[in-house]
């Protein structure tokens, strides 16, 4: 089982030390494609969190079955396989969130954070903590997603929750700045996500020096990151 | 452990590919039953959904049958972008045609096909046009479809409503930056002009083919 100090560390690592999107900068190519407003960020998290916790927890329970050699294809085979059944399923017996989450879903195949945190984390690790690891990595994606998204609808167009209706009908998005704000393209088009994503990277490095600094220990090595998409 | 009980490297081989091969059986398997097993609640939602769709087309006054059911195949049809035999509904109004519904598909969307239902009168005029299934950009292409469009009172999509060639001549048949006449929002040019030009193809076709379009009721 799974004691609460474990779930407690999963948990700062996934939110803040590993976070998938700010530190270890993984999944850009469909994180900044669709962080161009906060309700989109937040919809491909929510998917992302299903599909990482399932993935983690079938992969480590069948991680004894799998030889090292062939274990890239097989965690490959297992993640798509394991994104089409939710596709499938959600299509078949949630239409309603379908209609919401669906085309949010397939972009997750191609997110190499999940085969990341596989490899890393559920082919060593017991199903359960596999399965937190998962479903904590898909919720530091959340609150990262949900803030770069939140900024680029914010600047680029100066609205927040723009595609609420779609979740509660009655809702409508919020004008935050004046109605006649011209808009900043540039935030919504990829480069301004690279840019915002740099920013809110450098936030987290200078937040960590300087509690590293009150703490009166050597200031930590930023975290070499090896992005991928 | 003794050198002959040492795995050869063929061995190994024949070993590994054979594991490789039943994860593959067991999870296509998977797969396959779930497909199964999932086919025909999507099937009907997307039935559901068609109707929806075709009802936000074409105003309710301009038919009184069922359209399901009046629905013809066509053949591949390359002026409309399908490849494969698509559904073409007819409305009728006390008995005569009043309009057509075609399914139409733009095969150079920013990524990958843009379907559409576009729903023309029997006067040439084009009803409506709804964008039903697509992967555009979420956030910078999908205003294309009215759900997703900022524009809550005139979207995007309904500038096609009541356009016909008699209005609007082919050449102004574009979006503005080609010198059209249809609006386009900045930094997403390619959906809107292959809807533009889907479209346009698909009204021509229709009118050369009017008549036999709208006597395929009988």
């Amino acid at each position: 089982m799974i004691t609460w100090a474990e779930l407690k560390t999963i948990f700062q690592n996934s939110n803040w030390n590993q976070n998938p999107c700010i530190v270890q900068i993984l999944g850009l190519c469909p994180l900044l494609a669709v962080s161009t407003n906060l309700i989109n960020g937040v919809m491909l998290a929510l998917a992302t969190i299903i599909v990482m916790s399932l993935s983690g927890f079938v992969v480590s329970l069948l991680r004894h079955l799998i030889p090292y050699e062939i274990r890239i294809p097989v965690f490959i085979l297992i993640a798509a396989t394991l994104v089409t059944v939710v596709d499938l399923s959600i299509n078949a017996f949630m239409h309603e969130m379908y209609l919401i989450l669906g085309i949010f879903i397939p972009l997750i195949v191609t997110n190499c954070i999940v085969l990341a945190r596989i490899e890393a984390y559920a082919a060593k690790q017991k199903p359960l903590h596999s399965l937190f690891d998962g479903a904590f990595m898909g919720m530091g994606l959340l609150w990262t997603l949900g803030l770069l998204g939140g900024l680029r609808e914010l600047i680029g167009g100066g609205t927040l929750f723009s595609g609420i209706e779609s979740i509660v009908p009655t809702w409508t998005a919020l004008q935050i700045l004046p109605a006649d704000y011209p808009g900043f393209m540039l935030a919504i088009l990829p480069p301004g996500a690279f840019i915002l994503l740099g920013c809110m990277i450098a936030a987290k490095n200078w937040l960590d020096a300087r509690a590293a600094a009150q703490a009166k220990l050597p200031p930590p090595e930023p975290v070499a990151t090896a992005g991928c998409h | 452990m003794p050198f002959s009980k040492e795995p050869t490297a063929a061995g190994m081989a024949v070993r590994t590919a054979l594991i490789l091969f039943l994860f593959v059986v067991a999870f296509t398997t998977v797969l396959a039953s779930m497909h199964a097993l999932t086919a025909p609640a999507i099937q009907a939602s997307a039935a559901e959904e068609e109707m929806r769709m075709i009802k936000e087309t074409l105003p309710q006054a301009l038919y009184d049958n069922d359209l399901l059911k009046d629905a013809k195949e066509l053949p591949a049809t390359a002026e409309i972008g399908q490849d494969q035999p698509s559904k073409v509904y007819l409305a009728t109004l006390q008995g005569k045609p009043s309009a057509i519904v075609l399914q139409v598909v733009a095969p150079d969307g920013y990524s990958g096909k843009i379907r559409m239902l576009v729903a023309v009168r029997s006067n040439g005029e084009l009803a409506g046009v709804r964008v039903t299934q697509h992967k555009e950009t979420p956030g910078l292409g999908d205003y294309i479809d009215p759900k997703k469009d900022k524009n809550k009172t005139r979207p995007w999509i309904s500038q096609f409503d009541g356009l016909s060639f008699a209005k609007r001549t082919e050449k102004d048949w574009a979006v503005k930056k080609d010198g059209g006449q249809f609006d386009a929002n900045a930094g997403a040019t390619v959906t809107p002009r292959a809807v533009v030009k889907a479209v346009r193809k698909a009204l021509r076709w229709a009118e050369a083919n009017r008549e036999q379009l709208l006597a395929n009721s009988k």
